[in-house]
C-alpha cells in the first residue's frame, strides 16, 4: 500500500517536471527511441518503459554549412564539469587564414593526445582521440588555462563542439614539484625490481605520468 | 502492507469495546487474541495490554523519523557527487548516440539496486525492468545474462533466474562512492562478462519524490562497426577521424571501456541518490501511519479506562443500594 502509494507520488512529478521544470536535469527535448518503446509495448505491456539517456540529453545543434566562428567547449571530469558548453568564438576568423594568425586575440584548444599535441580551432574536422598525461592549454585571447590532465578522451564533432573527458584533471599550480620528483624516483626504482609482465606496465604508467608532470613543471 | 495490517488491527479494539452491554453478566465478550492476556473472570481489557501497544509504536515513529533525519543528510552529501558527474556520460550519447533497440546476439543486463531495504519500491521496479528486458531480448541464437550490484536485486533474482547471473557485487557503498572503485568494478566484468551489449538499468535521481527507471545501453566496438555500416544513427561515425592507436578497432575498443566506466559511474551515484530519496519517503509514511495508530489506540485506551471507572462506578452503586433494601 505503501508502494502503490509512492508510486503515485512519483509519476505525478515526473509530468510537472515536463510542464514546470524545476529539476536540475531535464529532458529538454523528450525524444526517444521509437523502435525500443514499441517493442516494449509489445512484449511487457503492464510496465511502462524505462528512459533511456537521449531523452536527458541536452540537444545539440546540427552541422552547419560552412565553417563556423565559434567552438563550444564541454571539459567533464567524473566529480565536475570544469567547462560546461563555454563558447569560444574567433570574431576575426573569417580574415585571418588558418595557422597563419597572431596569437593575440585568438583562441586554440591545445590538447596533449597519444599521437602528440593536438590544436583545436573551430571548424577542426571531426576526430575521435585518445589522450595520454599531459597539459591541456586554454588559450582565450591572452589569457592561458593551463590543466595537467591524466588521460581520457576528446571528441570533435563536426558541428564544432568538442567534448574533453578526463579522469584526473589539476590546475598546474596545485602540483608539489618535490612529490613529483620523489614519485618518478620511486617509479624508476619500481621498473627496475620489477618482475611480472603486469608490475612492468605499472611501474612504466606510472614514470610515463610522472615524467610528463615534470616536463609540465618545468617546461 | 505491514503497516496497513497493524492498523486493522487497531481497529479491532473500537467495536469490541462499544457493542458490548453493560450488564451484570458474567460473560466475556472478548477477541481471542486478548482472552489469555487477561485473569479469567475479568469483564474489559486491560488497559495494560493497550498500553504496552502504545509504546512500541511511539518507539517505531521515533526510530522511523531518525531514520528519515539520516536519509536525508546522506542524500544531501550525495546529491552534489550525482549532479556534477551528470556531464560525464553525455559527450558519450552525443557521439555514439544511444540505441537501446540494437539487435545483439550477447545481451548482458547489468542491475543496480540497494544492499539496505527499507528504501520503498524502487528495488522491485529495477528488478521488474531488468526481467523485462531479458524477455524484450530473448530469442533464437539470443542469450541475456545479468550482473547483479546490491543485496536486494540478488535476492530478487536468485529466485528464478539463478542460471542467467554471472556475476553479483554487494556492499558497494562501504567506502564513499568514487570513480576509482567503479572503475575497478566495470574493469572486472568487462574482463570477466562476454558481451555484445551491455544495459545497465538504474533508478535516475529527478528530486527527492521521483525516480525514473533509466536504461543506459554500451556496445561492444564490433556492434558499434557494424552498426555505423549498416547507416542510420551512427552512420556518421566514419567520418570521425582516428587519431592515434594502430587501429580504429583499438581506439573503439578502449571507448568503449571508458564509456561503460563512465555510465557505470554516473548510474550508482544516481542509484544511490534515488535510494536515500525513496528511504526519506517510506520512513517520512511510516511516521505517520505510527502517528495516526497512536491516536486510534489513544482513543481506545481512554474509553478502556473510562468504561472500566464507570463499571466500577455501578457496581458500587447497585451494591449499596441493594444493601439499603
Amino acid at each position: 500500500m505503501l508502494r502503490r502509494a509512492s508510486m503515485l507520488l512519483a509519476r505525478r512529478p515526473i509530468l510537472a517536471a515536463r510542464a514546470r521544470p524545476f529539476s536540475t536535469d531535464l529532458p529538454a527535448a523528450p525524444s526517444a527511441d521509437a523502435t525500443f518503446t514499441e517493442a516494449w509495448t509489445k512484449v511487457i505491456p503492464n510496465m511502462d518503459p524505462p528512459k533511456t539517456p537521449l531523452s536527458f540529453m541536452q540537444p545539440r545543434p546540427p552541422t552547419p554549412s560552412s565553417i563556423p566562428s565559434k567552438l563550444t567547449v564541454n571539459f567533464v571530469l567524473p566529480y565536475a564539469s570544469e567547462l560546461a558548453t563555454k563558447e569560444f568564438a574567433n570574431p576575426c576568423y573569417d580574415l585571418i587564414p588558418v595557422f597563419k594568425h597572431s596569437i593575440l586575440s585568438l583562441f586554440l584548444l591545445i590538447v596533449p593526445a597519444t599521437t602528440g599535441q593536438m590544436g583545436v580551432l573551430p571548424g577542426h574536422v571531426a576526430t575521435i582521440a585518445e589522450l595520454k598525461p599531459g597539459v591541456l592549454s586554454v588559450h582565450e585571447g591572452s589569457e592561458v588555462t593551463k590543466y595537467f590532465v591524466s588521460s581520457g578522451f576528446v571528441f570533435i564533432h563536426a558541428n564544432s563542439f568538442a567534448d574533453i573527458i578526463a579522469v584526473e584533471a589539476v590546475p598546474l599550480d596545485r602540483l608539489d614539484v618535490n612529490l613529483v620528483q620523489k614519485g618518478l624516483a620511486e617509479f624508476t626504482s619500481k621498473l627496475s625490481s620489477a618482475t611480472t609482465d603486469l608490475e612492468k606496465a605499472e611501474a612504466q604508467i606510472g614514470i610515463d605520468v610522472h615524467s610528463a608532470l615534470n616536463s609540465a613543471l618545468t617546461g | 502492507m505491514a503497516m496497513a495490517a497493524l492498523r486493522r488491527e487497531g481497529r479491532r479494539f473500537a467495536p469490541m469495546i462499544s457493542s458490548r452491554p453493560i450488564t451484570a453478566l458474567r460473560s466475556s465478550p472478548l477477541a481471542p487474541s486478548l482472552e489469555d492476556e487477561c485473569p479469567l473472570g475479568v469483564r474489559y481489557i486491560s488497559t495494560q495490554v493497550v498500553r504496552n501497544r502504545m509504546k512500541s509504536v511511539k518507539n517505531i515513529q521515533k526510530i522511523t523519523k531518525a531514520m528519515k533525519m539520516v536519509a536525508a543528510s546522506k542524500l544531501r552529501a550525495i546529491q552534489t557527487k550525482a549532479e556534477n558527474s551528470r556531464g560525464l556520460w553525455q559527450p558519450f550519447t552525443a557521439l555514439l548516440g544511444d540505441l537501446p533497440s540494437a539487435n545483439v546476439k550477447k545481451n548482458v543486463v547489468v542491475t543496480i539496486s540497494s544492499d539496505k531495504g527499507l528504501c520503498g519500491g524502487i528495488n522491485s521496479t529495477s528488478v521488474k525492468i531488468s526481467k523485462g528486458l531479458h524477455k524484450l531480448n530473448s530469442g533464437p541464437e539470443k542469450e541475456t545474462k545479468y550482473v547483479i550490484l546490491g543485496e536486494k536485486a540478488k535476492a530478487q533474482l536468485v529466485r528464478d533466474s539463478k542460471k542467467d547471473i554471472e556475476l553479483i557485487i554487494t556492499e558497494l557503498q562501504k567506502n564513499p562512492l568514487n570513480y576509482t572503485q567503479v572503475s575497478v568494478l566495470a574493469d572486472e566484468i568487462l574482463k570477466n562478462v562476454e558481451y555484445d551489449a551491455l544495459r545497465i538499468v538504474f533508478n535516475k535521481f529527478h528530486s527527492v519524490v521521483s525516480f525514473v527507471p533509466t536504461v543506459s545501453t554500451v556496445l561492444s566496438p564490433e556492434i558499434v562497426e557494424r552498426e555505423a555500416e549498416s547507416g542510420g544513427k551512427l552512420g556518421d561515425l566514419d567520418s570521425y577521424e582516428v587519431e592515434g592507436g594502430e587501429t580504429k578497432g583499438e581506439i573503439l575498443q578502449n571507448l568503449a571501456e571508458f564509456q561503460f566506466s563512465c555510465v557505470m559511474f554516473n548510474a550508482v551515484l544516481e542509484n544511490a541518490c534515488s535510494e536515500q530519496g525513496a528511504r526519506m519517503s517510506a520512513m517520512d509514511s511510516s511516521s505517520r501511519n505510527a502517528g495516526d495508530m497512536l491516536d486510534r489506540l489513544t482513543l481506545t485506551y481512554n474509553r478502556t479506562r473510562q468504561a472500566s471507572i464507570t463499571t466500577e462506578l455501578i457496581e458500587i452503586i447497585s451494591g449499596a443500594s441493594a444493601l439499603e433494601g
